[in-house]
């Protein structure tokens, strides 16, 4: 464990010091990734990860910046999806104006789930989530009119950009990776503000800045709003993605999948999410001769990090989030080598 | 022209406040001047920290009311009081633990800065302008009440009695008409109490209203310049130290009726 927090400080350290040159040589790789191998298989890969990175990331906003627990991500991502198939294909609307529409769309839904919740935290606040989830996708399943019931909605249009068909996944790699920098670039100004110092003193301690005149209700309900919003926008690329949805793409084992991302990769922490979203993918691709066992592999996976590293592996050792365990272990630590 | 100059910063009139049967505070009222170092002291239980949380919002009164500065807040939310000019610290320490010391004082700027979610993510001329805002006057507060050298430390890390003043602090960034201290004193060594004390008349100095509840009697008499004592829950007596120090209720609650009036060693010599 020591081993990999030097590993990581060593990390950060060399990432400040040449910022600009490794962010540009990180896009330059993720750009011309798909010359070095064109196998859709691969892009398929890399789409998933992309996509799960940018949803684990806006999810790692509520559970990790603001301390709220949300269980609910897939039917945040349920209403994303469903809303661009809906406007794609029964009111014929562009794909481009789908994004913000699903967005602000999702964003209210995420308004309506905070908004009487405000008082709950912890526990109460994930049951209560989770019972979000299910409604979303009980709502997709049983609306049949709009939503289509049990069969779905079929063919949702292609989007095009400029008179580019965005139909293989090559052109959804470039789709998703800008949508993964857009979220990346927007919410790290977003964290470095008022508003993210405000949703981190709400996690550190309610009452504290409540003395300090942050209004906690609203930026906690804010805070879910905005979570949402990202979300929905990642759904409404993904139904044109997959050009079929129905109500078992947005089962809790979904938004499980993304929590669990989430964990691995260290709440709080921006590349926590995509560290998370890399390995879980990697490892589905990797365990899928074993078949559901995988998931045996996982909750296992999870349970050792919850008891050795429960901040996440990209997670800071002296935050809240990594409880008082390893806090207590490093100063016991400290107190050795002295 | 000298009505405003009376009118006091803080004021309860008959401020009542009832958990179920038990009278937490029963008609108290207090009046602090602006400029005052006004300390509330009484026994454990007195109802002192009940009256703060009236005071600051966190509980609502059950009867009376609270100004600040002639300014009806008895129904307010913390948040909009603390809008309103009135600081706070708590008698546990509520620090930002594992955020930076200038980090934490940057929160309590929190009101002062305008820009919006768009400021925010397009880096207006109205971010920059907050955050450099924030940033200096962030050190200079803590120039101020020389807590500099502590200014990217891990708030956690510092030492009880800096902690302490690092809350005083960031309280200090909302720039309250009062400055409420929940027991600054309390688990502090008597040289960190006395450090405490000049902490806090200096604060006094740069012409901060203070309200301070202190179980420490030595430290209230030498920094307070008025003090209300309460007991049970009730105001038994306010004034000056001097006055607090004569009076015959607070000898009782403090010491107890028996030996102070002597009948009881009488009554068991005569036996």
């Amino acid at each position: 464990m020591n081993m990999l927090a030097d590993t990581k400080k060593r990390a950060e350290m060399v990432f400040d010091k040449h910022k600009v040159l490794i962010s540009l040589l990180l896009l330059a790789f993720l750009v011309l990734l798909p010359l070095i191998s064109n196998k859709s298989y691969v892009m398929g890969v890399m789409c998933r990860i992309l996509m799960y990175a940018t949803l684990a990331g806006a999810l790692n906003i509520i559970n990790g910046y603001s301390g709220q627990t949300c269980l609910g991500v897939a039917g945040f991502f349920c209403f994303g999806a469903y809303t661009e198939a809906i406007l794609a294909t029964k009111v014929g609307l562009n794909f481009w104006l789908c994004i913000p529409l699903a967005g602000v769309i999702t964003a209210l839904v995420g308004l309506l789930v905070a908004w009487p919740t405000l008082k709950m935290s912890g526990i109460y606040l994930a049951i209560v989530t989770l019972g979000f989830s299910e409604i979303a996708r009980l709502l997709a399943l049983n609306a049949t009119p709009l939503t289509g019931g049990a069969l779905g909605i079929k063919n949702i249009p292609v989007p095009e950009f400029f008179g580019i068909v965005i139909k293989n996944s090559r052109s959804y790699y470039y789709l998703f990776l800008v949508l993964a920098i857009v979220f990346i670039f927007v919410s790290n100004r977003v964290i470095k503000s008022k508003i993210g110092r405000a949703w981190m003193s709400i996690r550190e301690d309610e009452l504290a800045s409540k003395s300090l005149g942050v209004n906690a209700s609203v930026y906690k309900a804010f805070n879910f709003m905005y979570g949402a919003f990202w979300i929905g926008v990642v759904g409404c690329v993904y139904a044109p993605y997959v050009r079929f949805i129905d109500s078992t793409y947005f089962t809790l084992d979904e938004g499980w999948n993304i929590l669990s991302m989430v964990i691995l990769g260290g709440q709080g922490t921006f590349i926590g999410p995509v560290i998370g979203s890399i390995i879980v993918n990697f490892l589905t691709e990797v365990l899928r001769p074993i078949g559901q066992w995988r998931l045996v592999a996982f909750a296992l996976l999870i349970i050792i990090m919850m008891w050795y590293r429960p901040q996440g592996l990209a997670g800071a050792t002296d935050s809240k989030l990594a409880g008082n365990k390893m806090v207590k272990k490093l100063q016991d630590r400290g107190k050795k080598h002295d | 022209m000298i009505e405003t100059l009376k009118q006091p910063v803080l004021s309860t009139d008959h401020i009542c406040m009832y958990f179920g049967g038990l009278h937490a505070v029963e008609d108290v009222s207090l009046n602090i001047q602006k400029g005052d170092i006004y300390g509330i002291i009484g026994p454990n239980g007195a109802g002192k920290t009940t009256l703060f949380n009236a005071c600051t919002g966190f509980n609502v009164p059950t009867k009376g009311k609270v100004f600040l500065c002639g300014e009806d807040i008895t129904n307010l939310k913390p948040e909009q009081i603390a809008k309103k000019g009135m600081a706070r610290t708590f008698q546990n320490i509520k620090l930002f633990k594992y955020m930076s010391v200038l980090d934490n004082i940057k929160i309590g700027f929190h009101l002062n800065l305008k820009s919006n979610l768009v400021d925010t993510v397009l880096h207006t001329k109205q971010f920059k302008a907050d955050e450099t805002y924030a940033i200096e006057k962030g050190r200079e507060i803590l120039d101020l009440v020389g807590l500099s050298k502590y200014t990217d430390t891990k708030a956690g890390n510092l030492p009880y009695g800096v902690q302490r003043k690092v809350e005083i602090a960031r309280a200090l960034a909302i720039n309250p008409k009062i400055l409420l201290l929940d027991e600054p004193a309390a688990g502090m060594n008597p040289n960190e109490t006395q450090e405490l004390s000049v902490y806090i008349l200096k604060i006094n100095s740069l012409g901060y209203t203070v309200g301070v509840i202190e179980h420490d009697m030595k430290f209230v008499m030498n920094t307070c310049n008025r003090i209300i004592v309460l007991n049970f829950g009730q105001q038994i007596c306010e004034g000056t130290p001097h006055v607090i120090k004569t009076n015959q209720n607070v000898r009782e609650a403090y010491f107890g009726k028996g030996i102070v009036a002597g009948g009881a060693i009488n009554v068991a010599a005569e036996n």
